[in-house]
């Protein structure tokens, strides 16, 4: 009987993400004593920061693309969605630097700064669809003359700035979707490696 | 791991040192509180920009003249976009990537057809109801040969146009050119928004695709210089602005910076080339861990010892 547990999908999954990632290491209650900088801070903040992101996007996504133009209340929550995108690219941008400047790659630790900038990226192209979906003059304006750049890749063919309706579909489902796995994997990462220790450094 | 083998820049000692207390769920909630605090009050101090969207319309109302020298460039084929190439047409090989040489959206081919003396002018006019001059100077087009339509072209080209008493005029012109009312009926009809409908439910009721009128509007000179004011062109840093003012994508400023500098700033590849050279070094941001040298550099510029100074100070 319980070989036969053992060998269920279910059974090894389980398993497997408890070794993985420990429940103490999933949420710890002590984490080493060196980190102790206000640099750490804009992680976390950079995660609250995408929470806001995805609730201000649900909030204009119930009443649809074009509610935010004809009520004050809609341009409020326009406006909560465009501050904390700023907010989430100040604090990720500040994050990456501190990262890289404390090498945090180091000690198998170089899938979490790998998916970490991937993530950055893929937030970069999905801010962008949010500019060109907004059907006002910016969006008018920014897709008119991004589809030269992007044309001139190739892509242009496929992903087309212009079609208002593909770019609104990759800014709200493909592109977050995308953004909110990869932020996932990421933070499962650093919970599972830990933060990475200072350089040795011999005394003189 | 082998002492020998060891590379600081790569690898290191897990921490086996002391512990302090962490409540991860509180550091979390506070954060989000925060964040969420700084949003509505951000939101709320400076809004957002909702500059209104454009329209036909309007342009044609604004600078009539602009929008008819822009319609005719559509029908005589040497407006931007009939010459733009893949992948609305294959008119031109496009822009080739640096010293490769090669014609990227060419490769790729067209996927978009769109013929901008149909698309713009005469499959608009045709829709027009009761207008029998219109249906005269559409059959003449429709029935010239090439070298007439070029003739036709090349005169209505070479007139004056100006828009007096709600009406635009090319002068000289020769009574029997159809261009003349092709473009005088179709800046009438501009003028009445019946143009916006045309090529917005051009393709059926329902749409959410405005990739011809935006065309349309972009290849006139009154788009720009509404951006112009908005501080919003290539040379203006235009790409990461929005209008008023406002951060806009601050984080695109790198991707902007190649359009201000020389050989970019004036280089008929430069929308391919920035491409290239950003897609380089965002490949290189993910890969700094495995490259050498790279990976070196907080090891050797020591930035670290400021981030970690408790922990070098002996205070932790």
């Amino acid at each position: 009987m319980s070989t036969t547990i053992d060998r269920q999908w279910t059974t090894r999954l389980r398993r497997r993400l408890v070794e993985q990632l420990p429940p103490d290491k999933a949420l710890p209650d002590t984490q080493p004593s060196y980190v102790s900088s206000w640099i750490y801070v804009f992680g976390v903040v950079s995660l609250s920061a995408l929470v806001m992101v995805i609730l201000t996007g649900f909030v204009l996504a119930i009443r649809g693309p074009q509610w935010w133009h004809q009520s004050s209340i809609g341009h409020y929550v326009n406006s909560l969605h465009l501050w904390s995108v700023e907010i989430f690219f100040f604090a990720m941008v500040i994050h990456l630097w501190g990262k890289f400047f404390m090498a945090a790659w180091r000690g198998n630790r170089s899938l979490t700064w790998v998916t970490g900038a991937v993530t950055f990226a893929t937030s970069i192209a999905t801010a962008f669809t949010g500019y060109v979906s907004q059907t006002n003059f910016d969006s008018q304006w920014i897709s008119t003359q991004a589809k030269d750049g992007i044309n001139a890749t190739g892509a242009g063919a496929f992903f087309n700035v212009l079609n208002t309706g593909q770019m609104l579909m990759w800014h709200i489902v493909l592109l977050p979707l995308a953004a909110v796995v990869l932020t996932a994997l990421h933070v499962v990462m650093v919970r599972r490696k830990g933060v990475v220790p200072p350089f040795e450094e011999v005394s003189k | 791991m082998s002492r020998r083998n060891f590379n600081p820049d790569r690898d290191v000692r897990e921490w086996t040192g002391a512990q302090r207390p962490y409540d991860i769920l509180k550091e979390g909630a506070i954060a989000l509180l925060v964040v969420a605090l700084l949003t509505a009050g951000l939101a709320l101090v400076f809004g957002s920009p909702d500059e209104k969207q454009v329209t036909i319309q309007q342009w044609s109302s604004a600078d009539p003249v602009d929008f008819a020298t822009t319609a005719y460039s559509e029908l005589a084929g040497t407006s931007g976009l009939a010459g733009y190439g893949a992948p609305y047409n294959n008119a031109s090989d496009g822009q080739f990537l640096g010293v490769t040489h090669l014609y990227l959206a060419k490769m790729v081919g067209v996927h978009i057809p769109i013929d901008p003396a149909q698309t713009f002018v005469l499959r608009p006019l045709a829709t027009l109801p009761d207008a029998a001059t219109v249906r005269f100077a559409l059959a003449t087009w429709k029935n010239a040969s090439d070298t007439e339509r070029q003739n036709w072209l090349n005169e209505y080209g070479k007139a004056t146009l100006s828009f007096t008493h709600g009406q635009l005029v090319a002068t000289p012109l020769s009574l029997s050119n159809p261009v003349d009312v092709l473009i005088a009926s179709e800046t009438a009809m501009a003028r009445s928004g019946a143009l916006d409908s045309a090529m917005v439910t051009g393709g059926g009721l329902y749409t959410t695709d405005y990739t011809n009128v935006l065309l349309f509007i972009a290849d006139g000179g009154w788009f720009a210089t509404l951006a112009d004011h908005q501080h919003l062109l290539g040379d203006q840093w235009g790409m990461m602005n929005e209008t008023g003012s406002y951060p806009g994508q601050a984080w695109l400023w790198l991707y902007t910076f190649w359009y201000q500098i020389h050989p970019f700033s004036t280089s008929g590849n430069a929308d391919v080339d920035a491409w290239g050279i950003m897609m380089l070094l965002t490949a290189g941001l993910i890969l700094v861990p495995y490259i050498p040298g790279l990976r070196s550099i907080p090891r050797r510029t020591k930035l670290y010892r400021v981030i970690w100074r408790d922990h070098y100070a002996g205070r932790v």
